[in-house]
């Protein structure tokens, strides 16, 4: 028997945990390949998910991933919210908890948002659906079963390129890879990279093509192609693909059992290269699929146990 | 009228006292030192406790004028007697700025209604803070002014900076520097290194101010001037000003009680009221602040009492207001330093009293026969835990709510009138 | 202290008496995780060996329950997994005991996601009575009048399965 009171990133999880989502994330995968895609797991379930960042993706994921399972699920994005006319983000976030979700899903460009809002708003789940450059807790999970399917992540090299220093997708893999026994390989230039990230335990390469022997998953970050230039950590677009992009002649060097993840949405032609992208080396659409199981896991495991109480 | 202080172990660094005697005080002054043998009107038993001067925090922001829903001047000063705090600086970045006669004239005749406390203006040293025109300092300085300073702000363009100094020392004054190159340090809120890398969030490198030290002080050794490092904060930092001092410069530095109490650490979990510029920073820092303290390099403690009210601080800590509340606390934060044996308690009193009275030309900060009575009596054992509600300051952020303190004020005495008494002000 | 109410013999002829029950040349079995999907190979072997057609599939019906408040999502779930298309067809539903029938109305429920079957026949290894729920088995092996206060458990031993029953509250 597991709960969990929110999930804020794969720093506040144990092994056991981690394995337990996996698990449930392994078996819910299929509900989403039957006739009719709905089960009553979280019937009679509110899920809000609020959004003060765009992502398509991540919202629709864990759209279909409570409807999926019978909760009702009501979007917020920031576009239509009140923090456009001066609301806060904490009136915000207390206004929807006083309307009593069962779960409130967050992303948000800062740092620290959900934990920030743990402490103001009793009673609700938090689930950090991305927060700044912090963690990204549902996409590693979703990487982790991916990988599982795959034949297993223990012992792999996890070769991730691209803009660490902004990337919550690394800091989490980094947090994962010391829990569930894998290796992380980071390949950017200083200009991309956090201080002190060799702390983490992993590997450092400024050199795309060195860092691909060895390398299990090719892991490309989507590139924010203004904030790079913007602020001088590269030239130009056409420099970083050339140095840092991963193409067919870089897919071969890594050899035929190398696979090629991307968190999405891609930028084709900068990171990852379209017919890389297409191969049959990319797990890129698996992630996606697996996006959506995990996250019916996590819903299920934040809902699971609350006594009965509404 | 007598006011007798009896059998306190009286510290006054300044006339090199450090010894169990009476204090007795007369007219509002200080009448004499030793054993008394007269009648006093009034006596305060001061036995197993410290007399030291009223203290003196050259670093405060007070929000009066702009923001008196943060601190105003009588919630600062009610803040500052309950410290222990006689006599205190305050910085120019009010709204309006204190760039301007008018303005500091406002703040120092309401500092003298409430008269809980003395109250020194530092005026700006650019108009409105911009870093571009240079204020009227003479004139400034003739209202009251008794240093210059962007604080908040760094004086960020190495032209203007050189002309501050070249200008500002012509006539003696002071420039004092919040050192921090905010290009290197733009978008950040806590120190950058492994603590930031985990959390996720934009850093602020020491490097931002080493550069910005090292620089003045080469402007500072053209212009022979007068240089301050406010509340220094790097390892870095702390050499540069030590090797200047060796080299005979004019440069001195002032150290905050979080900066030499606290590291990053405590930013984890995204402490709010851990936030502050500069940030708290690594260990290694804070035991060079200990060493430049120790050594003499850093020769003031002084707060940056910023009061922030909470709606300011509760928006996540990318988002937070940077800055705390220092004053209620300075005093027992400041005691670790002698409880731990990194300097004396007669040095420690003098970093907060006669230091910054030599350094800013003030009249106060010792208990000489005939200055003005301005006395801090405070329990160097007392153990109490501080919560955040019960602060005299209009403001609650702090780092150090619900943790236990060693030190506790007693009295606190200005101009020879009891104004703080065992946890209440009398006005 | 856990006592065999049948042995491994009596469970063998149960498991006989249950697959010469199961009629018809192509047949599709659906074991209900985890004990249902053991009874459910044994039962496959019985049938592949008389010469029958045999399409196995398993349920776990954890996302099914109607208890996710009050105990939580089982940790060892498994995934459910019916690799033939179960429309217009009879299938075969295994468990290893009857209780409450819970279960059993979580799986029809479960099933019914994966099409419309033309009969859903339920095939129950033992019958401890206790129904909370209209469901009865088409084919009961064994039955055992179990009081509300034990466990019965279908147990792999060295020689073969055996069932135990336990108390587990007084």
């Amino acid at each position: 028997m597991m709960k969990l009171q929110h999930l804020f990133g794969i720093a506040d999880l144990d092994k056991e945990q981690i394995e337990y989502l996996l698990n449930l994330g392994e078996s819910l995968i299929d509900v989403s390949r039957r006739p009719i895609r709905k089960a009553p797991t979280l019937r009679g379930k509110t899920i809000i998910n609020l959004f003060f960042e765009n992502s398509t993706r991540t919202r629709t994921s864990f759209e279909i991933a409570g409807k999926r399972l019978s909760a009702d699920v009501i979007n917020i994005s920031a576009s239509t919210s009140a923090t456009k006319k001066g609301e806060s983000l904490l009136d915000t976030g207390q206004t929807l908890a006083a309307m009593r979700p069962h779960v409130l899903v967050v992303r948000h460009s800062i740092s620290g948002t959900c934990q920030f809002l743990s402490e103001y708003l009793e009673g609700t789940s938090i689930v950090n659906a991305g927060d700044g450059s912090h963690e990204h807790p549902t996409q590693i999970l979703t990487d982790l079963l991916t990988l599982r399917q795959a034949g297993g992540y223990e012992n792999k090299v996890i070769t991730i390129v691209g803009d660490i220093a902004h990337s919550r997708v690394g800091r989490s893999h980094l947090l994962a890879a010391t829990l569930m026994g894998y290796r992380v390989r980071l390949v950017a230039p200083k200009t991309l990279l956090p201080a002190e990230v060799e702390r983490y335990g992993c590997e450092i390469s400024h050199d795309f093509d060195a860092a691909i022997p060895g390398s299990d998953v090719l892991y490309m970050l989507r590139v924010q192609t203004e904030r790079l230039t913007d602020n001088c950590s590269f030239p130009s677009i056409r420099e970083y693909h050339e140095a840092y992009g991963l193409n067919r002649k870089r897919l071969a060097a890594a050899g035929k059992g190398c696979l090629v993840m991307h968190p999405g949405p891609m930028n084709r032609g900068v990171e990852i290269a379209s017919d890389v992208a297409d191969s049959a080396s990319a797990r890129i659409l698996e992630q996606v699929e697996h996006g959506v199981a995990i996250r019916m896991a996590v819903l299920t495991a934040l809902c699971g146990d609350t006594g009965g109480e509404g | 009228m007598t006011l007798l202080i009896r059998n306190g172990h009286v510290i006054d660094p300044a006339n090199a006292i450090d010894e169990v005697c009476d204090v007795w005080i007369e007219d509002g002054r200080i009448a004499g030192l030793g054993e008394f043998s007269g009648t006093a009107s009034e006596t305060i038993d001061a036995s197993g406790q410290y007399v030291c001067p009223g203290l003196i925090d050259m670093h405060v922001h007070l929000r009066e004028p702009g923001q008196e829903w943060k601190e105003d001047i009588e919630s600062g000063s009610r803040a500052a007697i309950a410290g222990g705090v006689t006599t205190f600086c305050c910085m120019p970045n009010t709204q309006p700025r204190l760039d301007h006669a008018g303005v500091l004239l406002q703040v120092i005749d309401r500092a003298r209604q409430v008269g809980l406390c003395h109250v020194h203006p530092i005026a700006a040293v650019s108009r409105n803070l911009e870093g571009k025109e240079l204020t009227e300092m003479r004139e400034l300085a003739r209202a009251g002014a008794v240093a210059f300073s962007d604080d908040g702000m760094p004086i960020w363009h190495a032209g203007v900076m050189r002309k501050a100094l070249e200008y500002a020392s012509s006539f003696g004054f002071m420039v004092i520097q919040h050192a921090e190159d905010l290009e290197l340090t733009s978008g950040g809120c806590m120190n950058e290194g492994w603590m930031s890398t985990q959390l996720g969030v934009t850093g602020m490198p020491a490097e931002g101010e080493d550069s910005m030290v090292a620089r003045d002080i080469m402007l500072a050794r053209r212009a022979d001037a007068r240089y301050h490092v406010a509340h220094i904060s790097t390892a870095g930092a702390v050499a540069l000003v030590r090797r200047a001092q060796a080299e005979g410069l004019k440069v001195t530095a002032e150290a905050a009680p979080h900066h030499f109490s606290l590291t990053e650490e405590e930013v984890m979990h995204f402490n709010a009221d851990a936030k502050m510029s500069p940030p708290l920073r690594t260990e290694e820092d804070r035991k060079a602040i200990l060493e430049g303290l120790r050594d003499g390099s850093i020769s003031v403690i002084a707060t940056d009492h910023a009061p922030h009210h909470e709606d300011d601080k509760r928006c996540g800590l990318s988002c937070a207001a940077f800055g705390i509340v220092g004053l209620e606390t300075m005093l027992p934060v400041s005691l670790e330093l002698a409880s731990n044996n990194v300097i004396t308690m007669s040095d420690l009193i003098a970093k907060m009293t006669i230091n910054p009275a030599r350094l800013l030309n003030l009249d106060s900060g010792t208990l000489s026969e005939g200055r003005a009575a301005d006395i801090c009596i405070f329990d160097a054992e007392k153990r109490w835990t501080l919560d955040r509600s019960k602060l005299f300051s209009r403001s609650r952020n702090t780092p150090w709510h619900g943790r236990e303190l060693t030190g506790q004020v007693t009295h606190t005495i200005k101009g020879g009138r009891v104004v703080f008494r065992n946890g209440t002000i009398h006005d | 202290m856990a006592e065999v109410i049948f042995d491994t013999v009596a469970v063998e002829q149960a498991l006989d008496q249950l697959a010469a029950g199961i009629h018809g040349d192509e047949i599709f079995l659906a074991g209900i995780q985890q004990g249902g999907a053991d009874v459910a190979d044994s039962l496959q072997e019985r049938l592949q060996a008389r010469g029958a057609a045999v399409e196995r599939g398993n349920l776990d019906i954890s996302f099914y329950r109607d208890d996710l408040d009050t105990i939580g999502p089982n940790p060892e779930v498994r995934p459910s997994h019916l690799p033939f298309d179960i429309s217009g067809k009879t299938i075969w539903l295994v468990d290893d005991v009857l209780f409450t029938g819970r279960t059993i109305r979580a799986a029809m429920g479960e099933l019914f996601d994966y099409g419309r079957p033309a009969a859903i026949r339920l095939v129950i290894l033992l019958d401890r009575g206790g129904h909370e729920l209209p469901i009865a088995a088409d084919l009961t092996g064994l039955t055992h009048a179990a009081s509300a206060g034990c466990s019965v458990k279908l147990v792999a031993g060295d020689a073969g399965w055996h069932i135990e029953q336990r108390r587990v509250k007084v």
